[in-house]
């Protein structure tokens, strides 16, 4: 393992404590327990959006907190869900009245923490859950979808609705409606290695790909040899729009997404390919998001999310945001 | 004889097991974390390492309290220090123990029993799993079942303890060919078949150093 470590029981607390003196400008890192939240405190009125999850993603969850996004978010130990006393803590901190709403992704150890997270926290709140993962088949009997790179839009969209005063419930139904008009897949190259372990998650051949990997290093639908990228981007498309539907000319936004190894460049050809292939069946792509936003630690690979999107997702997705990871308008 | 009634559970009992468990889980942490990253992510074996290690480690602090206290004090420490499902899981195991009636009076085998259903009961109920899921539930209900039957029967306790160990091996065992539908796992389909559960070998450890440690006692 080759990786920046002075001590490995000491990764997090001393990424954590980086990242709090690099952006002191929008946020502040709380420890025991941990939670970052913003450095100014929630206005009146306004409901307060938590997220959270394993570390290993950056910049999600703790890049998107501030302004227009997140009020706070609780990261666990590399890959693994954080603990209901980091939930209630920050709950308590960031709550001005108008009541929390906790954005989980679908994991099973997210649910369940959250969940208590929730019971322990005596003022109102509500969670969302998002499942944007095309690559796990949904039914009644599974866990169901996982939840990945959508969970950037569904924060910054609902982060903008709260910004602008939009209440509890409304901000749950955007948040809801945001992940059911989302579709994400994931291809990986490679596989990454979790501190603690020391050694990669997975093997996997020079000449192999996982398609439909999770955010984690976990197997996705099947190995297969590595193909020139407009035929991955193409099966990866051709997965999210059996399952999307979009009508003919539906307004989109296209988010290629990093898993942390790929430079910038191979994004921005699959981007390109992406919309050759999207143009070619009539699908508008009205707006764009490139970079590593929803990562697996030095995984390469890469995400594709398509969101279908009307005029309420457009007015608050564009709405100004300023985070460590996400900033425009201000 | 483990059939004797007085002072047959006490926190100190517990921290002794937590150790005698940190010793097994640690001599098999490699194959544990072998099976994880075959069908999961490898996060199980760390999250249960840190958890026995934190339990161990509030010896001083809780080996004299009353035992509803001391679990108390063990399912916040599990709850806020491990994360993961495991972190739940436990933390609501411990929770849930601590709620059972009457345990500021002897805990004899009978009352030992019904504070394990009760935390293996509250499990279910978090993790919304049951047998046949290939997860740490296929071991912890069955031998939950199983102490249900031993408590107020006439079965000899030792011949009862082995009984549950056997369970537990057969169960672990059996998730082999079990298609996930809980947790990570299950969004491997068919390709987590062939692989035992890692949650269902670590609980089954458990299960198997308290047994054959009280049936040596």
């Amino acid at each position: 393992m080759k990786k920046f470590i002075n001590n490995v029981d000491d990764f997090l607390k001393e990424s954590l404590n980086g990242f709090g003196n690099a952006h002191s400008d929008i946020i502040k890192v709380n420890f025991e327990p941990n939670f970052i939240s913003r450095k100014t405190k929630t206005k009146e009125g306004k409901v307060s959006l938590i997220s959270g999850g394993g570390s290993g993603h950056e910049p999600m969850h703790g890049g998107f907190v501030g302004h227009g996004m997140l009020d706070a978010a609780c990261p666990g130990f590399v890959f693994s869900a954080p603990t209901p006393d980091q939930m209630q803590a920050a709950a308590e901190h960031v709550d001005s009245g108008a009541g929390v709403l906790f954005i989980v992704k679908n994991y099973s150890g997210d649910i369940m923490n959250f969940q208590m997270g929730a019971e322990m926290y005596s003022g109102k709140n509500d969670s969302i859950i998002t499942n944007d993962d095309v690559a796990v088949e949904d039914s009644t009997f599974t866990t169901g979808r996982r939840g990945v790179a959508a969970t950037v839009l569904v924060e910054k969209i609902v982060g903008s609705l709260a910004e602008n005063g939009g209440s509890l419930e409304e901000c749950k139904k955007l948040g809801e409606k945001v992940n059911k008009n989302s579709g994400t897949m994931g291809v990986a190259f490679t596989s990454c290695t979790v501190p603690a372990a020391g050694k990669p998650t997975f093997d996997i051949g020079n000449d192999e790909m996982e398609f439909g990997v999770g955010i984690h290093g976990e197997p996705g639908r099947k190995r297969e040899k590595i193909q020139p990228s407009k035929t991955i981007v193409n099966n990866m498309l051709e997965a999210i729009l059996d399952d999307l539907k979009p009508q003919k000319n539906e307004k989109t936004t296209l988010f290629i997404n990093g898993m942390g190894g790929t430079p910038l460049t191979e994004l921005y050809l699959v981007y390109n390919d992406a919309c050759e292939i999207l143009k070619s069946k009539g699908i508008e792509i009205t707006r764009s998001l490139v970079g590593n936003y929803c990562t697996s630690l030095e995984m390469q690979g890469a995400s594709i999310t398509l969101l279908k999107c009307d005029d309420e997702i457009l007015k608050n997705w564009d709405a100004p945001v300023h985070t460590a990871a996400m900033r425009w308008g201000m | 004889m483990i059939t004797e009634t007085k002072g047959y559970m006490s926190v100190n009992f517990l921290i002794s097991q937590a150790k005698n468990i940190q010793i097994v889980i640690n001599e098999n942490a490699a194959e544990i974390e072998a099976l994880d990253q075959n069908i999961g992510d490898g996060d199980h074996i760390f999250n249960v390492q840190r958890g026995l290690k934190l339990v161990v480690e509030l010896e001083d602090n809780i080996k004299n309290l009353p035992m509803q206290k001391g679990l108390n004090m063990i399912a916040m420490k599990v709850l806020s220090g491990i994360g993961g499902s495991s972190g739940a899981l436990f933390g609501t195991f411990f929770m849930s123990m601590a709620k059972t009636p009457d345990l500021d009076k002897d805990i004899d085998f009978n009352k030992a029993c019904e504070m394990v259903i009760t935390g293996i009961n509250a499990m279910k109920e978090r993790g919304k799993a049951d047998v046949g899921e290939k997860t740490m539930m296929d071991v912890l209900i069955p031998v939950s079942e199983k102490l249900n039957e031993l408590k107020g029967g006439n079965t000899d306790m030792k011949e009862g303890l082995g009984e549950i160990i056997k369970i537990a091996e057969d169960r672990m065992l059996g998730t082999k060919d079990m298609l996930a539908t809980k947790g990570r796992a299950s969004f491997l389909g068919e390709r987590a078949k062939g692989h035992i559960d890692p949650g269902a070998r670590s609980s089954q450890l458990i299960i198997d150093t308290i047994c054959k440690s009280l049936i040596n006692k």
